[in-house]
């Protein structure tokens, strides 16, 4: 039997080793966390933005506060979960550096320690569509559209659904939308054997990141 | 019998810019034959498209002046404008080189009377003023040009223009019948001087400088200051010409950029810091002439850090710490509009200038892989000292990124480089004929 499953220490213990370090911690765990600390903060990247001016930090600033050691701020932030992913930040880098992958990254290891904003409209949303995906393989558009527009409240839902009516009967009309997704959803034809594979895909993920989460990675 | 070594202890120096002029003099003031190539009609480069040097703010021409003066009092230096060098064959000690030369179509009789361009009208575009304006195709390179030659521009031959610019010549200076030549030229050292060209600005596509007006580079802005140049010696934006007094600079415009230029360009911090000085030479110091220095860092070394303290000091001009990330223009006025966030404290700005000169970065006129089919060269071309170039010997902005002072010294080291393999090559021919 794997019996290192059970040597990876506790979450706790993971936080302390990287204690007073955590451009450390994000160079481990981090999608594209060895970038950090190649960043020359020039800035261009945080005026580059085009959402910018919604972002308490913007990246070049994310950078510095890793560097600063300022996990919590960091982590706790929603602010690289403002990131739309357009990519003018990694065109106009002098160092090339990959900050959207980066800003997605920190997004998620947040999410994983289970420290991200839990109101965050966009975590919701990624949360949202990850379940509806992984659970048959195919997108339920219906189903996604529900849970989203009801995210806020069944008057809100309503109001939203009827403001989107419009654009629902298109999808219908172009095959997009199956009226009947609520009851019956066609996945993909071995929705269970996608399922093992993302399971081992997160488990050999951990062991690589030595992150030792296990079944707490799950995060509420 | 020992066969005698066809060796040669003249030493070629490619580039009659401030560094190929000093590598040229300094091995001439020892004693060798020294010749010395220029692509361009008239010596000098990029020194002379300067209007003032740093730190002590002098005029280029002073300098040059004084290596004319030296190259003139020369007589081991055989100066050849308007050559190129085609191929390079042999070794080390042992160098044949074929070089092309373009016809001048005015010979030496020229007193630079400027009788033919007045009966020139047809005009081509003013490299010595990067392009800014046009000139006569029967010119003089520049006021102060060396030698004081005119030239007819090719374009112009074969009709009645060249032979109304041939009739009026009062020296029977045009010859119209010039062909291109090729030379072989014999060489021991070769002295690799091709200088720096800016960076085409254009390719940094979010500060549009192909698409505004108003957004030019630091070399143009250096000929605007020139009383002779563009404008007059005004600092008028192209879009409308009026008086440019909101002056944003922008540092980094290509340098340090792994999407540009990887290196740091070493010069465009103290030209921008010098440049700001010329608001005040040009509107006086009680002005409400201002300029926005946008920056990463300011990297200037050693003595330097003196002028950038006074600069610092002059309240007109501004540090921002921000790599500017896009311009944009303001099509009612033909303003520009730089964005970007300033670092220190993350404010965001959307800043209207009249003008935007970018601090443009340097890069070699020729890489070390375009030499003798390639010669080895840093990452950004640069030519590096290496045992396996033989003795082309890299002088100047062909060898990094320097400043005028520092392209002095450089060019006199590999003076020294070359002087002692020709030495060698000598001493071991004596040994040779002597046995």
């Amino acid at each position: 039997m794997e019996k290192s499953a059970s040597k990876q220490p506790p979450p706790t213990t993971t936080a302390e080793k990287y204690r007073n370090n955590f451009l450390r911690e994000v160079e481990d765990n981090v999608e594209e966390g060895e970038w950090v600390k190649m960043c020359i903060q020039c800035g261009v990247c945080s005026g580059s933005c085009p959402l910018g001016s919604a972002w308490e930090h913007p990246p070049q600033e994310l950078f510095m506060m890793i560097r600063a050691g300022q996990r919590e701020q960091v982590l706790r932030s929603d602010s690289m979960w403002m990131c739309t992913s357009c990519y003018n930040c990694i065109v106009r880098c002098p160092r090339q550096l990959p900050i959207t992958h980066i800003m997605h990254g920190l997004a998620n290891y947040a999410h994983r320690l289970g420290i991200a904003p839990a109101q965050n409209p966009t975590r919701r949303f990624a949360k949202i569509f990850w379940d509806n995906i992984a659970h048959s393989g195919r997108v339920n558009e219906l189903l996604l559209s529900i849970k989203l527009y009801f995210m806020n409240g069944f008057g809100e839902g309503i109001r939203m659904a009827y403001h989107m009516a419009g654009m629902g009967f298109a999808m219908f009309k172009t095959g997009r939308l199956d009226p009947f997704g609520l009851f019956m959803h066609k996945g993909i034809d071995n929705a269970k054997e996608l399922q093992t594979m993302l399971t081992k895909a997160r488990e050999i993920e951990d062991r690589r990141r030595g992150l030792g989460l296990g079944v707490a990675v799950k995060a509420d | 019998m020992a066969d005698v070594i066809a060796s040669n202890e003249t030493i070629l120096v490619v580039g009659a810019g401030i560094s190929g002029l000093t590598a040229a003099l300094e091995a001439a003031e020892c004693g060798k034959q020294v010749i010395l190539l220029e692509k361009n009609p008239a010596i000098g480069g990029r020194v002379s498209q300067l209007y003032r040097y740093f730190p002590k703010l002098c005029k280029p021409a002073c300098g040059l002046e004084i290596n004319v003066r030296r190259l003139k009092a020369n007589p081991r230096v055989r100066l050849i404008t308007m050559a190129e060098v085609t191929a390079i064959d042999g070794q080390a000690g042992d160098y044949t080189v074929s070089v092309h030369i373009r016809p001048r179509f005015v010979n030496e009789n020229c007193t630079a009377c400027g009788a033919c361009a007045e009966v020139v009208n047809q005009e081509i575009e003013d490299t010595f003023n990067y392009n800014m304006g046009t000139v006569k195709a029967a010119y003089l390179p520049h006021n102060a040009a060396y030698p004081q030659r005119y030239l007819l521009d090719p374009s112009l031959i074969g009709s009645p223009e060249a032979q109304a610019a041939k009739a009026v010549c009062k020296y029977d200076a045009i010859d119209l019948e010039m062909q291109d030549e090729q030379l072989q030229i014999k060489a021991g050292a070769i002295i690799w001087a091709t200088g720096w060209k800016p960076y085409d600005a254009a390719k940094i596509q979010a500060y549009g400088y192909d698409r505004f007006e108003n957004v030019i580079t630091s070399v143009e802005f250096e000929r605007m200051m020139d009383k002779y140049g563009p404008t007059g010696g005004r600092l008028l934006r192209p879009s409308d010409g009026k008086e440019a007094r909101n002056i944003a600079f922008i540092q980094c415009a290509g340098s340090r950029d792994q999407n540009h230029l990887p290196h740091c360009s070493r010069i465009c911090c103290m030209a921008s810091l010098k440049q700001s000085t010329y608001l005040s030479e040009q509107y006086g110091q009680d002005s409400d002439a201002r300029a926005s220095i946008y920056y990463i860092d300011i990297r200037v070394i050693d003595r330097f850090e003196d002028f950038y303290r006074k600069v610092q000091a002059d309240e007109k001009v501004h540090f921002i710490k921000s790599k500017v990330a896009s311009v944009v223009e303001d099509s009612s006025n033909g303003d520009v509009i730089l964005h970007g966030v300033n670092t220190e404290g993350y404010h965001r700005y959307a800043n209207h200038h009249d003008l935007c000169v970018l601090a443009i970065g340097m890069q070699p006129s020729v890489p070390a892989s375009k030499i003798n089919g390639g010669i080895r060269g840093d990452s950004s071309g640069f030519i590096e000292l290496d045992i396996n170039n033989g003795a082309i010997f890299g002088a100047g902005c062909a060898s990094n990124a320097l400043d005028v002072n520092r392209a002095a010294q450089s060019a006199t080291a590999a003076a020294l480089y070359a002087i002692q393999t020709v030495n060698r090559v000598a001493r071991a021919e004596q040994t040779m004929i002597g046995e």
